[in-house]
């Protein structure tokens, strides 16, 4: 189980994140949704040790997440997909999958891997040879996931996998992530400016306002909730 | 036509020795963003180092071997004893892109300081282990050397073992990720940090070779002033900058270009312009290419 508690964090004299307190059972699938600015992404940086917090705690199962560094966490089945199609532009497709499983020392298992992820976005497949640059933005997005799945991960934190890419492909995206959750056993937390998408395939939500909790529950829930609906969904 | 080939050959011998010396210039930008003028140092040291060992085993290859591991180490320890607590307090702010160069000029300092304590400032003497007097072709006799040509095949080896590396291995992946983008090399588990003083130590296995060669390039004499280690330095990064700071294959061919121009420059134009010339080349390639010859964004490749 993800368990964060009054968690805390400040940008210089900014205060991003201000006590919030939410918990996302092994397995589910949460989204965390709100406006702009709102923390989303601070959130997610603090809990995989990009960013420092300054007060609470975020354990996953009996790791702390605000102890070490990003690295550290991958090795304890922590992975981050950051903002904005996390692959390294100059690297092949190949190349930028291998990055993601380096640390194994395993290989066999990481080729296993390797196969698996290929097998869910085999678009990935067809282009391993090519540059990451030349992709389009929703295979990049593929490839930012299957890199991070290449490290078999417990816990996924995705920061707004669907941001800049059309409507289709969209839809394409949230159902692989719904798809890692039920067949890899994967625990998701998912960012996302795109709160009904994000809500209509995640089992909790978390919807976060200028640092703040301002509601959490079940996604049908939320989507049932008419301030949430107002705020967030915009109908 | 003689005079046309000795002036490649001799603009290869010496732009391979750039090339050296530029990337470790390269090697050292990719991994901390950081000019390290100390390297012209840490050359100097590095050649210290084989002079020593040749005064005890008399096997200038093995010591060439010695004087590399010696400079990967000696850069190694400046990125983790300094430069690593440097960067992390001056990470932000106006001083942050000049304090660390800055400081890089004072570890020059410092280390010809130490050079001097214990090797003293006269002259030492390395002996080519090959004769520098040219090839003959029929009567007439080429700048072209037994030396220039052992010169031009260890730079080739070199470059070619560092090719191996970044393209083949786990740890040239680590090591190009790492270049492009830390905090992605970061999320996926890569040891950033680690990788870095990585980079540092070939950056210095680098400019460790390209010290020595240059010292058999003349007449094998050399101290903690010689001027040759201070337009080593100058030339290493220039070469870097027309190869566009950014890319290692850039970097060779940087630094065989500036070798050809200045050797062309010298022969047919003015032997007087030798300290000019490299400016001059440096120069025209901003006008032209500001981004350098392998600075478009294909050119990041390597």
């Amino acid at each position: 189980m993800l368990k964060v508690h009054n968690l805390v964090v400040d940008h210089g004299a900014i205060r991003a994140l201000n006590g919030v307190s939410f918990t996302v059972e092994t397995g589910k699938l949460s989204a965390v949704i709100g406006a702009n600015g709102a923390g989303k992404s601070t959130l997610l940086r603090t809990l995989s040790g990009l960013n420092k917090a300054t007060e609470g705690s975020a354990m996953w199962e009996d790791h702390n997440l605000l102890h070490g560094k990003p690295e550290s966490h991958v090795r304890q089945g922590v992975s981050h997909v950051s903002e904005g199609k996390s692959v390294v532009a100059e690297l092949t497709v190949e190349e930028n999958l291998e990055l993601g499983a380096l640390w194994r020392r395993n290989k066999k298992e990481s080729l296993e891997t390797k196969k698996e992820v290929v097998e869910l976005f085999p678009r990935l497949g067809e282009r391993l040879e090519q540059r990451a640059d030349t992709l389009s933005g929703g295979e990049r997005q593929m490839l930012a996931i299957g890199r991070a799945l290449m490290a078999r991960p417990q816990l996924l934190l995705l920061d707004e996998p669907s941001l800049g890419l059309a409507p289709l492909v969209i839809e394409q995206i949230f159902q692989t992530i719904r798809g890692i959750v039920d067949s890899m056993k994967v625990t998701v937390v998912l960012v996302e400016q795109n709160a009904m998408g994000a809500l209509k395939i995640a089992d909790t939500g978390v919807v976060l306002n200028l640092g703040h909790i301002a509601a959490t529950g079940s996604a049908a829930d939320l989507i049932a909730d008419p301030a949430v609906r107002a705020a967030y969904l915009g109908y | 036509m003689f005079q046309f080939i000795n002036t490649i050959l001799i603009g290869l011998t010496s732009g391979a020795i750039y090339s050296l010396m530029a990337l470790a210039i390269v090697l050292v930008w990719r991994s901390t963003r950081v000019i390290n003028f100390a390297q012209a140092g840490l050359a100097l040291a590095s050649t210290y180092i084989g002079y020593q060992v040749l005064q005890v085993i008399d096997n200038y290859w093995l010591a060439l071997l010695i004087a590399m591991i010696a400079g990967a180490a000696l850069s190694a320890f400046i990125e983790l004893a300094f430069m690593r607590v440097l960067l992390k307090h001056t990470n932000s702010g106006p001083i942050a892109s000049v304090a660390p160069i800055i400081a890089t000029l004072g570890l020059l300092g410092i280390v010809k300081a130490v050079i001097t304590m214990i090797w003293g400032g006269q002259d030492v003497l390395v002996k080519p282990p090959l004769s520098n007097t040219g090839f003959s072709i029929g009567t007439q006799t080429l700048v072209f050397s037994p030396m220039k040509l052992a010169i031009i095949i260890s730079v080739a080896l070199l470059v070619l073992v560092f090719s191996l590396i970044f393209q083949k291995t786990n740890i040239g992946l680590a090591l190009r990720a790492s270049a492009y983008a830390p905090e992605i090399a970061r999320l996926a588990g890569v040891r950033v940090d680690f990788v870095r003083t990585l980079g540092w130590a070939l950056s210095g296995a680098s400019g460790a070779v390209a010290g020595l060669l240059l010292t058999s390039y003349g007449n094998g004499s050399f101290s903690p002033e010689s001027i040759e280690f201070s337009l080593l330095l100058i030339s290493g990064f220039i070469a870097a900058v027309i190869g566009g700071l950014d890319s290692l294959v850039g970097a060779v061919i940087g630094g065989l270009v500036l070798g050809l121009a200045s050797a062309f420059v010298l022969m047919y134009i003015s032997g007087s312009l030798f300290f000019i010339a490299p400016f001059v080349i440096l120069l025209l390639v901003l006008f032209i290419r500001p981004q350098g010859i392998l600075g478009t964004k294909a050119g990041r490749r390597a």
